[in-house]
This record gives structure tokens, C-alpha cells and sequence, in this order.
């Protein structure tokens, strides 16, 4: 048998040999790549350093725990927060394309955060709320401008490649019309950066991001059951309505987190349920495999741009976008061709 | 012509009159174009139903009424004589299953766990895979006689073979009420047959069948009772050796024909004239 039952007592569920192997794997493979992210810096340290230091021992314990650890949870955080944006947003859209980052939410919530930092004030909540409010507001716009063909379909695809379009525009329209203190600070972000990312930035996202992945869990088994196409999501028993609701609030929600505190970061929602359902062999796009390849990626991604350019650090959306371009233009050569 | 009798006494005494799903008054619309009337309609429980019309007539629309696809705007659809709007999503799913025309598996999805989707009115959030869902799947694969494609990947399968697992998926839902949108429209004939008789193996087991079929002859070979829509009115209904002649099908399809009885199995059979 390639499937094993899990049981507690009197709950169970039915998962893939393999799935549970591959998802090890990637975890296994993400916490590799952080252990490397602690280890770089100004001055490399051993492994055998890094884990001392994160039990509280030796010389580097604010170096590694302090002014390291921060930037490579958020990378592991943020990554499998983008990750499952991806999954829900191509699970609704029964489409590889359909991901936040390509129909625009990124850029939408971009567009709510550089709002909060040029016209109020700009403070870490008006930060979140703006880019949240940014990204409801832009699926609200391509959701009514699809309505005829509804929520799959390539239609909604190519509405949301024109929305971010426009949106990109807009965004440096306003960098441009903004004081210079302000669009310098917003063109280094615009990029989708982790530099300089301390633990007062990320607890609050963290705990959001944690809250967002319960409620997930509880809407993950309705998801998979509505992959099945609306019909018969809706007379095997899921309440279609209700559930579109909490998972477009969940996957903008996951989206808007990661582009309040580093920007747009692209290509990570995009590729990493496509990567994780292949090495899964999942039916369909699993959360699981999303999140996990999500945060390995990111994490890989940050360590290239930081290592590319030593010591210039780049921004890590200028690195996810340089791999992500090329994806996109192999999905939509596929797209297109597919009968 | 006009003062055709809607209801007669069924063939099959077996089936038993009662009926706990029903159409009352309804009035079925998309947006404004209203496709069926002040509609009532008994499902008659225990029995094979087809229900046969033209192309356009509203058959397939009556019938996603009946599975909350469509609410009515005017009337209701009752179960057991409540509101069908008003049972909890996955109660009414465990009572009626439905399998639509357009069907799209998942990517890499292997036959069982598709199957397996046919049983989530079942389960709660935590308890998705209890020994009950294992047998139901087990029991549904060997009802549509799919169980050696249980690991195999739907995607590979051929389309007589596809359409057989959506049945089973279905059948895991272990549903008193199942409802089957034109279920033979893209087999050839060979699987259509084998599809009609499983229903008719379905109901015989006790489940209330309701099929919108396009094949007259089929319709009136498998099912104990007939629903023939024209306009999104039901035009007759009853058993098919009381109801299908020469003028039902002219006024339903308008096609000259004669009927003549089934050599196989003397049902009736409409053969259209030049």
C-alpha cells in the first residue's frame, strides 16, 4: 500500500506514503538552508558555533540570535506563508498561474502599504492594514471584472496579469510623486527585501501568519473537496460561498503579511505548490508540500542574494524574480498550448 | 392531446408510492429567462426515473434544482417535507448525491482517492478516513465494477472507464437519492448499456434513481417511470408502456415516428419515419 492511516482515537486520515516522505524531506532541506543563513555573515561561523549560540552559549549569541535568526525565520516564515497563498489562489482558480503574485494581489497590497507610508504616516500597523486593504481590494476588482467566466478559467488570468500591470504603474507613479526620503525607503522595499529585518518587525506577522495557517487547516479538507469543480463541491455538502470567502481573506491575508514587512517578493507562490505537488506526486495542489517548499525557496533565494553580490547584499524579490520570469514564461507557453 | 393523463398507476407494483423528494410550484430561472414555470414534480421513491425531453427543455435544469445548484425563485424543493435550503450542507448531501454532465478530476489523482471524495459528506474535520469511508470506497469500486483500477490514475484511464469512477465516486456517497445528469452522453454503446443496467442493479438494491437520459429507447427500456419536458413542462409521466406512443413523442420532440414494441424485451421503441 503507497497510502498509511493516521489515528487518534477516533479521528483519522489518509495520507500518502509518499507525501508524508517528500514533506520530511523539505523540512529537513529548509532547516539545512537556515542552518547556512546562521552561518553567513560578516564572519562565517561553524555549524557547531551557530548551535551553541542558539542555546545560549558562546561569543555569538547576539550575532546569530539576535541579528541572524530574525532574517532566516522570516525567510522560512514568510516563504511557506507565500507558498500557501499560492496553493489557495490555484486551488480557487483551478489554474498554475493563478497565484497572488502573478494576477496582481502582491502588487495590490504594494500598493495599500506605499498609501499608509506617503499619505499617513506609516507606522508597522497601518503597514499591515493598508497592504491587507490592498490586496481585498484588488481581488475584489478582478473577481468583478471576471464574473462572466467565472473564478477558473484563463479569462481571470489575463485580468489579473493586466491588473498587476496597471498596479506596478501605479506603484512607481507614487514612488516617483513622493518625497525622497519616502520613495528611497519604498524603492529598496519595492523589490521585496528581508535586509536589515529585526524580531520587532516580525513578531507581530509571525503571530498573524500562525493564526492565518489554523483557520487554514480547518478550510484545507472543503479546498481539496472544491478542486472537484463547483458542482459537485456543492451537492457533495461544502458551503461553496462561505468557503471562497475565508480562503480569498486567508491567501490575501498571508500575501499582504509577507508585503508589509518585505515587499513584494514574487515567484514564491507561483512556483512553490507547482514544485511541491511534483516531489509530493499529491493529487491536486496540497497545502502541505506548498508550505514547505515555499519556505525552502525563499530561504535558498535569500542566501543567493546575499551571496551573489558579496558583500552587497541584494534585495531577495530581485533574485525570485530574475528565476521567476523565466517559470512564468514556460507556464504560459504550456498554458497557451493546452487544448 | 391536450388532456394526456400525467400520473398512472406504475408498472411495478414494487415501487411504493410515497415520495420524499419533491418539486412544489417551482419556477426556475437564470437571471431573467425563466426556463421552467410553476413546476410541481414527485420524485417517485424506490423506482428508476428518466427523465427525457428535448435539447434546451429543462430537464438538466430541474434537475440541478433538486440538488441546490439552482434555487427556484418562486416554490421549493422539499425533502421529507422541509425545505431543502433549509437541511445543513453535508445532511442533505448524505441523503441525494448528484453526478453532473462536466466532470474535471484533479491532476494525478489515483481512482481510489477520487472515489474517496464521494464520502466527504461523512466526515468531520478531523476524522477524514474512518474504517466506514474504507468500506463504502471498497463497496463503491465493486459496485461500478472499478476495482482493479483503484491505484491506477484517472487521467489514464479510457473515457467508459473515467465515467464509471465518477459513478463509483458517487456511489461512495452512499446516497438514498442519486441523480445522474445525461450519465451516457460521451460512451459508446457498450458502456452505455453496462451504465443503465448498474442503475437498474442500483435500484433493485433500494436507491431511488433519477437520470436525464437522451436516448428514448434506453430511457424506456431501464426506467419504471418516464418524465417527458418540453417548454420546461412536464408534458407525462408514468410508466413508459403507458405513456410512450406516436403523439407524445410528436408533441415532445416533433417527430413523426412509429412506436413499436422492443423485440428484445418489449418495451417501447420509437422508430422515426422518413
Amino acid at each position: 500500500m503507497n497510502t498509511i492511516v493516521l489515528r487518534v482515537g477516533r479521528y483519522s486520515v489518509l495520507v500518502e506514503r509518499r507525501t508524508v516522505l517528500v514533506s520530511l524531506a523539505l523540512a529537513g532541506a529548509g532547516l539545512a538552508l537556515a542552518l547556512v543563513g546562521l552561518c553567513h555573515g560578516a564572519s562565517w561561523a561553524t555549524p557547531s558555533e551557530v548551535l551553541s549560540a542558539l542555546a545560549g552559549r558562546g561569543d555569538s549569541v547576539v550575532v546569530i540570535r539576535d541579528w541572524r535568526l530574525p532574517r532566516v525565520a522570516a525567510a522560512l516564515v514568510f516563504g511557506a506563508s507565500l507558498g500557501l497563498a499560492g496553493a489557495i489562489f490555484q486551488n480557487l482558480t483551478r489554474n498554475a498561474l493563478g497565484s497572488p503574485d502573478v494576477i496582481g494581489l502582491d502588487a495590490g497590497a504594494y500598493t495599500g502599504a506605499l498609501f499608509a507610508i506617503t499619505v499617513l504616516s506609516g507606522t508597522a500597523a497601518q503597514l499591515a492594514i493598508g497592504s491587507v486593504i490592498g490586496g481585498l481590494l484588488t481581488a475584489l476588482l478582478i473577481y468583478v471584472l471576471s464574473l462572466k467566466s467565472g473564478l477558473s478559467g484563463l479569462r481571470l488570468i489575463v485580468i489579473g496579469i493586466a491588473v498587476n500591470a496597471i498596479l506596478t504603474a501605479v506603484n512607481s507613479w507614487i514612488e516617483l510623486r513622493a518625497e525622497l526620503d519616502v520613495a528611497i525607503a519604498a524603492t529598496g522595499w519595492s523589490a521585496g527585501s528581508l535586509n536589515g529585518i529585526d524580531w520587532d518587525e516580525v513578531y507581530l506577522p509571525f503571530l498573524i501568519i500562525g493564526g492565518l495557517m489554523l483557520v487554514l487547516v480547518t478550510l484545507s479538507h472543503a479546498m481539496h473537496q472544491a478542486a472537484l469543480g463547483d458542482e459537485l463541491a456543492v451537492t457533495s455538502g461544502v458551503s461553496l460561498n462561505r468557503l471562497r470567502l475565508l480562503i480569498v481573506l486567508v491567501g490575501v491575508g498571508c500575501t499582504a503579511t509577507v508585503t508589509a514587512i518585505a515587499g513584494p517578493i514574487v515567484f514564491i507562490a507561483l512556483a512553490a505548490p507547482q514544485i511541491g505537488r511534483r516531489l509530493a506526486g499529491a493529487a491536486g495542489v496540497t497545502l502541505v508540500p506548498a508550505a514547505l517548499t515555499g519556505a525552502a525557496l525563499l530561504m535558498a533565494a535569500d542566501l543567493v542574494a546575499q551571496l551573489l553580490l558579496a558583500p552587497m547584499a541584494l534585495p531577495v524579490g530581485v533574485v525570485t524574480t530574475a528565476i521567476g520570469g523565466c517559470y512564468l514564461i514556460w507556464l504560459l507557453f504550456r498554458e497557451v498550448k493546452r487544448p | 392531446m391536450t388532456t394526456r393523463p400525467t400520473t398512472r398507476p406504475s408498472t411495478r407494483p414494487a415501487a411504493p408510492s410515497a415520495t420524499r423528494l419533491a418539486a412544489r410550484d417551482v419556477t426556475l430561472a437564470y437571471g431573467e429567462r425563466v426556463v421552467s414555470a410553476n413546476v410541481d414534480l414527485d420524485i417517485m421513491d424506490g423506482a428508476f426515473t428518466a427523465i427525457i425531453g428535448p435539447n434546451a427543455c429543462g430537464k438538466s435544469t430541474m434537475l440541478r434544482s433538486f440538488v441546490r445548484l439552482l434555487k427556484p425563485t418562486t416554490g421549493t424543493i422539499s425533502f421529507d417535507g422541509r425545505d431543502i435550503s433549509g437541511y445543513k450542507p453535508k445532511s442533505i448531501a448524505r441523503e441525494v448525491g448528484f453526478l453532473p454532465q462536466q466532470l474535471a478530476a484533479p491532476e494525478n489523482i489515483a481512482v481510489k482517492r477520487l472515489v474517496a471524495r464521494g464520502r466527504y459528506p461523512h466526515q468531520s474535520l478531523l476524522s477524514t478516513w474512518s474504517a466506514e469511508d474504507e468500506r463504502a470506497v471498497t463497496g463503491a469500486l465493486a459496485a461500478a465494477g472499478v476495482e482493479e483500477l483503484a491505484e491506477r490514475l484517472v487521467e489514464e484511464l479510457s473515457g467508459g472507464q473515467r465515467q464509471r469512477v465518477w459513478v463509483a465516486m458517487v456511489l461512495a456517497q452512499e446516497t438514498p437519492y442519486l441523480l445522474l445528469d445525461e450519465p451516457t452522453t460521451f460512451l459508446d454503446i457498450t458502456h452505455q448499456y453496462e451504465l443503465l443496467a448498474l442503475f437498474a442493479r442500483l435500484r433493485d438494491e433500494g436507491r431511488t434513481v433519477i437520470a436525464v437520459l437522451h436516448d428514448i429507447n434506453q430511457a424506456c427500456r431501464f426506467a419504471d417511470h418516464l418524465v417527458a419536458m418540453k417548454d420546461g413542462r412536464v408534458v407525462a409521466q408514468g410508466a413508459p408502456a403507458d405513456i410512450v406512443d406516436a403523439a407524445l413523442i410528436q408533441e415532445v420532440f416533433d417527430l413523426p415516428c412509429i412506436v413499436v414494441p422492443d423485440p428484445a424485451v418489449g418495451t417501447p421503441m420509437i422508430v422515426p419515419t422518413p
